[in-house]
This record gives structure tokens, sequence and C-alpha cells, in this order.
């Protein structure tokens, strides 16, 4: 990207900084290219690239089965959301009818996915504007959450646990138990975030006011997820286009109006408590049936183009398919939530210090392999 | 009079985060969430369900079950899986018949998505839960998973 | 110079026999700098690997275990690891400085502890003028920090080392005034007679209320100025790597590294001195037996040493601005008005003394 290095309309006092690939607070390898005045940035320009694994180029080699596992590798924190997604889109396009069972167990392992990602975020966040001890208070309690998809899914992050017309396996006899006794202890938990780093008044000063994005500007940015419900812009994909289980569920969607990096912050905490409301009201009436229906060992689409969007920890994730009835997508997109998100991160932090830029990207909670794909 | 009250309420906050850690510190003796690694081998036990690496097993006469269809080859998004196979005549029958002569594996390209055992008719490969896979030379994560010599169960292509 | 070391006293009287008093002079600064070295480097190491375990607790980790028993020699085996490593640097760097740095800071700090008295008589440097020393030579410790960033040719480290400077000169004002308002009841600045002055209670008892908004203000200004979380803004590693000590590697990292928990041990030991009695005993109770006076001084220092460690494993940093508001629209105007509001209570003699 040569457009960039270059840049010859600095004013005297302005430098170029170059934050990333390899920086603490990019969280992989996102590169930032910020014009400095002092402490103020001026301009931050996001170079993308650097993890770029063609995954939807691969979709097009690949049968539909095959699509799911390379969502995985995505946004690699909601696994199981994108997997769904491209099942959905699948299924959908068959017209297949999804078992009762299915459909809630898949609701309830989004959510709990939802809570492991926002409990790494949190512990991100906490790390990011430099309390330390938050990240490992984070990863103990996504740990549980980890081993209940290990016992029932067979891997922590990858998982691979949904296939075009149902499971690939029932849930493991414990999967009930293991998830109440998570639900209990993370609701003694939970408070103790709020109390360690919520209402901590540096963290408020430093979150409060900074990286403020009207609702106006979520909207035309394309914002979605937590960014965009900080902003009082009501997107929620669960809420307005309910797929699987959802539908069946009262819920609140969260909304916050002030649209600043603590209102983000706290439509995340209090998604997690409405995660764990679902969740408690459908762990204890799982319908009996199959895991799943059985589909051709090779699933042919119907000509034509498919749209689904799900709801994942990040924001909308949209599957759009292009069919010419052949085993494998003529096309397939993925509308990815942290690529929008990221494209307004210039716009929200311009006039900020350094300190707010980096509390800012905390608060977006951008996964790399998501945006670059 | 806010300026006191802001003064007041900040140091509320900050005495509140410090009880959490505080609390955390003194019950630190039995509250560690880390593992000794190395040292718990032998505790450590995966999840019956983990996914380690794939194996085909075999029982004690040296038969395995499978019959080299080779759908998990076809279900394999990565070529993890190749099968090289022979056809052979059966001596009762004299009918030509599919036999595998190597079933190859390739550890270092699988992502570990667990549709080959899904896709198996015969549930002739599984799972197993090892998940110490590192090895020096990449050549060893090739792994041949019949053993020498084996043969196909009798009675498993029906 | 003032050696008053007793035990030593009979040894340099001894070479005194044999020796002109200027040799003996020598030798007798050259060992006690020798042991005071190797007491900063003991104690140096000993408090990161304080620092790993007390992190390690609030975090639920077990902490380093594998070295030694309980992990007592992990910080040796890193000293080890970080002496035999190559001593790396950017080309363009101002060679000169960038090599000085490390030692500006690593000497400020060395300097620092020889004055304090670790009990009655076991003080290297009694000088009449004690705490404005300590005050003075902290400063410098700063340059050392401005010099890394800047001439190591690298805008992370230029960025670190900038705010390190503004932070430290306007925390050096905090530090100052609240321990001038310790020395309004003390009358005194040398650190042997502020001690005496607590036999009749420490200061901080004695002081009561503006005491201990002195105390307050110290421990928050202490702790900005050896740049620790939650104002850790010259390495901030969320936002600038490392800051100043971006390009440093080696044993010229280590000193920055020790220097930083030397520098806490510091302010640890200036507040034991000013707040909490030094090496007095609580009520007395040890006063028979002299030399537990450096249990004392070590227990009430390493207690206050936790302290801060606590707050930096549970706070998040500031931000830049936010540092320089607290600093000058809160800590300096409330020191201010402490610093009367004491006067007012020494000139009414209000001090509670027992």
């Amino acid at each position: 990207m040569e457009t960039t290095i270059v840049n010859n309309d600095f004013k005297s006092e302005e430098y170029f900084i170059n934050m990333g690939p390899q920086h603490p607070a990019t969280h992989g390898v996102l590169r930032l290219l910020l014009t400095i005045d002092g402490e103020i940035i001026k301009k931050v320009e996001p170079d993308l690239g650097y993890i770029h694994r063609s995954i939807e180029k691969m979709c097009e080699r690949d049968s539909y089965q095959q699509i799911v596992h390379l969502t995985d590798r995505m946004d690699y924190l909601s696994s199981h959301i994108n997997n769904e997604a491209v099942c959905l889109a699948v299924e959908n396009a068959l017209q297949l009818e999804i078992p009762e069972r299915v459909k809630v167990i898949r609701t309830i392992i989004d959510e709990l996915t939802r809570i492991a990602s926002h409990t790494l975020w949190w512990g991100v966040m906490g790390m990011d504007v430099g309390a330390l001890t938050t990240y490992f208070y984070g990863f103990r309690d996504r740990e549980l959450i980890n081993d209940i998809f290990e016992e029932t899914c067979g891997a922590r992050l990858t998982m691979n646990y949904n296939i075009p017309g149902g499971l690939m396996y029932d849930i493991h006899p414990n999967f009930v138990k293991r998830v109440k006794s998570f639900i209990a202890h993370f609701k003694t938990k939970l408070p103790e975030y709020d109390s360690l780093l919520t209402g901590n008044v540096i963290f408020q000063k430093r979150t409060k006011g900074v990286g403020i994005l009207t609702k106006a500007d979520a909207i035309s940015f394309g914002a979605s997820g937590p960014v965009g419900r900080g902003s009082g812009y009501s997107c929620d994909v669960r809420k307005h286009h309910p797929y699987s289980a959802l539908d069946k569920v009262p819920f609140n969607e969260a909304l916050q109006t002030e649209g600043d990096s603590f209102a983000r912050y706290l439509v995340r905490i209090q998604e997690m408590w409405e995660s764990m409301s679902i969740i408690e009201q459908l762990i204890d009436n799982i319908p009996e049936g199959d895991y799943n229906v059985p589909t051709n060992a090779v699933i042919k689409l119907p000509k034509g183009e498919f749209y689904q969007r799900v709801e994942t920890a990040r924001g909308e994730l949209g599957v759009y398919i292009i069919s010419t009835g052949t085993k494998n997508p003529y096309r397939l997109k993925f509308r990815s939530p942290g690529f929008s998100n990221l494209s307004l991160l210039n716009h929200i932090a311009v006039g900020g210090k350094i300190g707010d830029l980096v509390a800012t990207m905390a608060t977006l909670d951008l996964v790399i392999p998501d945006i670059d794909r | 009079m806010s300026y006191f009250s802001e003064i007041y309420n900040g140091i509320k906050t900050l005495l509140t985060g410090m009880g959490v850690t505080g609390k955390y510190f003194l019950h630190s003796r039995k509250g560690a969430i880390t593992q000794q690694y190395p040292d718990n081998r032998d505790t450590l036990k995966m999840f019956d369900r983990f996914r380690g690496e794939v194996v085909m097993p075999h029982d004690e006469n040296n038969e395995h079950r499978c019959t080299g269809c080779q759908k998990c080859e076809i279900a394999c998004p990565n070529g993890t899986i190749e099968i090289i196979w022979d056809r052979a005549i059966e001596e009762e029958t004299g009918k030509k018949k599919k036999i595998i002569d190597k079933h190859i594996y390739h550890l270092g390209m699988c992502t570990m998505c667990g549709l080959c055992i899904e896709a198996c008719p015969t549930d002739a490969i599984k799972w197993a839960q090892n998940f110490e896979n590192s090895v020096y030379d990449r050549t060893q994560l090739t792994r041949v998973l019949n053993k020498p010599g084996s043969k196909v169960k009798a009675g498993v292509e029906d | 110079m003032h050696i008053s070391l007793n035990s030593s006293n009979i040894i340099f009287g001894w070479l005194l026999n044999f020796m002109p008093a200027t040799a003996v002079g020598i030798i007798e600064m050259v060992l006690i700098a020798l042991a005071y070295l190797t007491l900063f480097a003991v104690l140096g190491l000993y408090l990161v690997l304080m620092e790993r375990k007390v992190a390690a607790w609030f975090q639920l980790r077990i902490g380093p275990n594998r070295v030694g028993f309980q992990g007592l020699l992990q910080t040796m085996a890193d000293a080890l690891k970080l002496v035999s490593k190559e001593l790396t640097g950017t080309v363009k760097a101002d060679k000169f400085l960038y090599n000085l740095a490390p030692y500006f800071v690593i000497i400020s700090s060395l300097m620092a502890l020889a004055v304090f008295p670790f009990t009655k008589n076991l003080q290297a440097f009694d000088i009449n003028i004690g705490i404005f020393f300590l005050i003075a030579i902290s400063s410098v410790g700063v340059i050392g920090i401005l010099l890394g960033g800047w001439s190591s040719n690298n805008k992370f480290a230029l960025i670190g080392a900038m705010r390190s400077g503004v932070q430290t000169i306007s925390y050096e004002l905090s530090i100052g005034l609240s321990l001038l308002t310790m020395i309004l009841i003390t009358g005194s600045l040398q650190l042997s007679e502020i001690i005496e002055v607590q036999k009749n209670g420490w200061l901080i008892l004695q002081g009561h209320i503006p005491a201990i908004i002195a105390f307050m203000i110290y421990m928050i200004a202490g702790t900005a100025e050896t740049n620790r979380a939650p104002f850790d803004m010259a390495e901030a590693e969320s936002e600038l790597g490392a800051g100043f000590h971006t390009e440093y590697s080696g044993m010229k990292f280590a000193y920055f590294f020790l220097a930083e928990f030397i520098n806490m041990f510091i302010i640890a030991a200036i507040a034991t001195t000013v707040f909490f009695g030094g090496w007095l005993s609580p009520f007395g109770i040890t006063e028979s037996i002299p030399w537990l006076g450096i249990f004392w001084f070590l227990a009430k220092t390493f207690v206050l040493v936790f302290l801060m460690m606590w707050f930096r494993w549970t706070f998040p940093r500031l931000r830049i601005d936010q540092l320089l508001t607290l600093e000058w629209k809160y800590l300096l105007p409330i020191n201010l008005v402490n610093i009367v509001i004491m006067a007012v209570i020494v000139w009414l003699n209000l001090t509670i003394q027992y």
C-alpha cells in the first residue's frame, strides 16, 4: 500500500506513526497508520491484508458441508454463530424443516458463544486501558464455557458443530448440568466485573465521552452489533429477524443512547445478562427429537441467490450465496460486522489522544481475521 | 461541593475495585485457575469427544473396518486424507474387490472439522484424544493409519 | 561524610593503625558502596519476584515456582539470561546518550538508597537535608528516561519519554509538598531526626487528619513518580509497546527495569520514614533490641510496596491529560490547603502525642 506510506501533506508539527501489525493494542495483525500531532490523533488509516486467507474464494471450491468449517476461522470468537449462518442459508435454500431440538440447542450454544466472546472482550478491554487483572478474570469464566463446548462439540474454539440440516451429533449428557452450573457461577461473577471495572472512576473517565458515534453515523457506516446499539441504533438481528429458537424467547435488546465508548461497554455487559436469561429460559425445556435431518451427501442448492443474516457477538453477519445449481456456490460473500465497525474508527478516533484510540478500538471489539477473511 | 463529592465517589469506586482483587488475593491459595501442564499429564484427561487426531482402530487380529470407499477423502476440505487402494480377488467368490493399500492422513493439514468421521459409513476412523502432536520434522505428521499387514474385517462391507 | 555504622567504625579504627586516614577513608567508601550495590541488586531482584508473585495471586495464577524452592531463584535466572543477551540498538541512535541513559536511572536510585536509616546507626550517609536530597535525587532519574527515549530514535520511545517528563515534573510538586506538610511537625529535614521525633507516636498519628491526607497524596504522587500503573504513561504497553525502553535490550533494559523497582522501594521507604516511624517498632515493643529496627523498617516498607502493587494490578491506566488534571486540579490545591491546616495544627499544638 504505497498510498499511505509516502505522505507529503504533513503539517510541520505532525508526524506519522505505525501502530501494528505487531502492537499489543491491535489484537492481532491490524496495522494502523496514525498521523499524530503530539498526542492528538489527526488521522487513522487501517491497513488490512496481513491475515487474508481468501476464505470467500475457498468457499467457491468447497461443497456446502465443507464451507461451514471455514467460517470457524473468520470470527473465531463466535465460530458457532458463523457456522449457523451458513447452515441456515443452506437450509433455507433447500427448504428443510429443522427439528425444534436443533433450533433450541443452536440458540443455547449461540448465546454461550456470545457470553464467551464478551467475557474475553471484557478482559481485553480492561487490559487495553491498563487493568491487567481483568484479563484473567474474564478468561476464568470463558474457560468454563469452553469446557462445555469441548465436551459437546469436541473443540474449544473452532467447533464446527453445525452441519446443514442440524447438528453433527447430539448434545453430551452432561451439557444441561454444566450449562446450569455455569449460569449459577457467572451470576455471581458478573457483578464483580462491575465493581472491578465498570464502576471504577478511572475507567469511566477513560471511556465516557470518548469515541462518540452518533446514531446517524452508526447507520451510515453500517455499524451493527453492540457498536450500533451503543449509539441507540436498534439493530439486533435476533430481535428484528429472529432465527432458530429466538422468536419464542422474550428478551430485551441492550440499547444505550450516548454513543461513546462507555455506552458500547455497557451494551456488552447488558448483553451478557440477556444471553444468560435466554439460556435460562431454554435450558430446561430442550424438546426431544432428532438432532439433524438427513441431507444428501452432495448438497445442490437450487439456482438463485440466498441471504441469511445472524447476530454474532460483534454484530450482523450476512451470508450471501449465489448458486447456479451445482454442488459449489458460484459466489459466496460474507458481510462481516468487524469490517464495517473498523471503517468508522477514523471517524470517531480523530481528535482524541493515543490512549483514547486504544480505548475506542477496544470497545469496537475487532477480530482481525473476521475483517480480512 | 461537587468537587469534593467527586473525590469521595472516586475514592470509593477505587476501593471497591481493590476489594475485589484483594478478595482474590486472600483466597489465592485455593483459587488458582491455571494448570501446571507438563506436571499434570497423568491426571489430565480430555473429554471423550475431543478432536485430537484421526486414528483407525484395529482389533486384536490386526483387522480394521475400512473398505476403501473414499468417502472420507471426498468429504475432507483440505486434502488431508489420501487413500491408495488396489483391487484384489476374493478367494471364495473370485470377485474383484476394492481394498486399501494405504490410508494416509496428513495431520499437518487437518483442521479437525470432523467431516471425514461423519462421512465414514463403516466407522473405520475415529477421533483420538491425544493433543501432544508437535514433532521436529513435518514429515512425521504424515501418518499411515492402517497398520502394515492389516486387512479389512470380514463382513464390514455388508 | 558521616559514616555512622558502629561495627564498621571498629574495623576502620583498627585499619587506621597502619594506614593514612585518606586511604582508610577511600577503603571505607568503596566497601560501603559495594555493600549497597549488593543490597541494591538483591533487593531489586526480589522485588521483581515479589511483584510477580503478588500479581499472580491477584490474578488467580500460581506465579513463578520452577527455579529454586517456590521459584525463589527465578529472578536470578532471569538476570543471568539478561546478562547473556545481545545488546541491540537502532542504527541512527545517538550512541553516547543511548548508552548513558540506563546509568543515569540506576545511579540516581542507588544514591537515594544511601540516606535511609535502616535502623539506628545503620545509615551510610546521614545528611542534614535528607528529605531534600531524596526529592532532588529522585528527579535526576527522569533525565535518564528522557535521554533514553530521545536518543533511541523511535517514535514510541520518544512519546513515552515526553510523557514521563511531563508526569515527573508535575508530580514532583505533590511529593515535595506532601513531605513538606510533615516537615512542619518534625522541624527537621534530617532523616534520623525525623525518626527521633516519632518516638512519641508516628507522624501519621501525630498529624492525624492532614497527615492522612498528606499520606494519600504522597502515595498517589509516589506511584506516579515511579512510572507505575495506574500512572505508567511512559511505558503504557497497550499504547506505546514498551514506551521509553522499547529499543533497549539485555542488561541495559534490566537497568531500567531494576531501577523502577528500586524506585518503588525508595518511595515506600520515604513514606515509612516520614509517616510510619521508620525503624521504630509499634508502641516501642522491641525497643530493647535495636537490630530489630531493620525488621520493622523493611516490614513497613514492604507493606507499602504491596499497596503499590495492589494499585497496579487493580486500576486501569489514566490518560495523559487526566493525569495532569489529577495533579493540577486535585492534588496540588488540596495539598496547599493541607499545608495551611497542618501549620495551624502545629501552631495550636493540636498534634496527638503520647
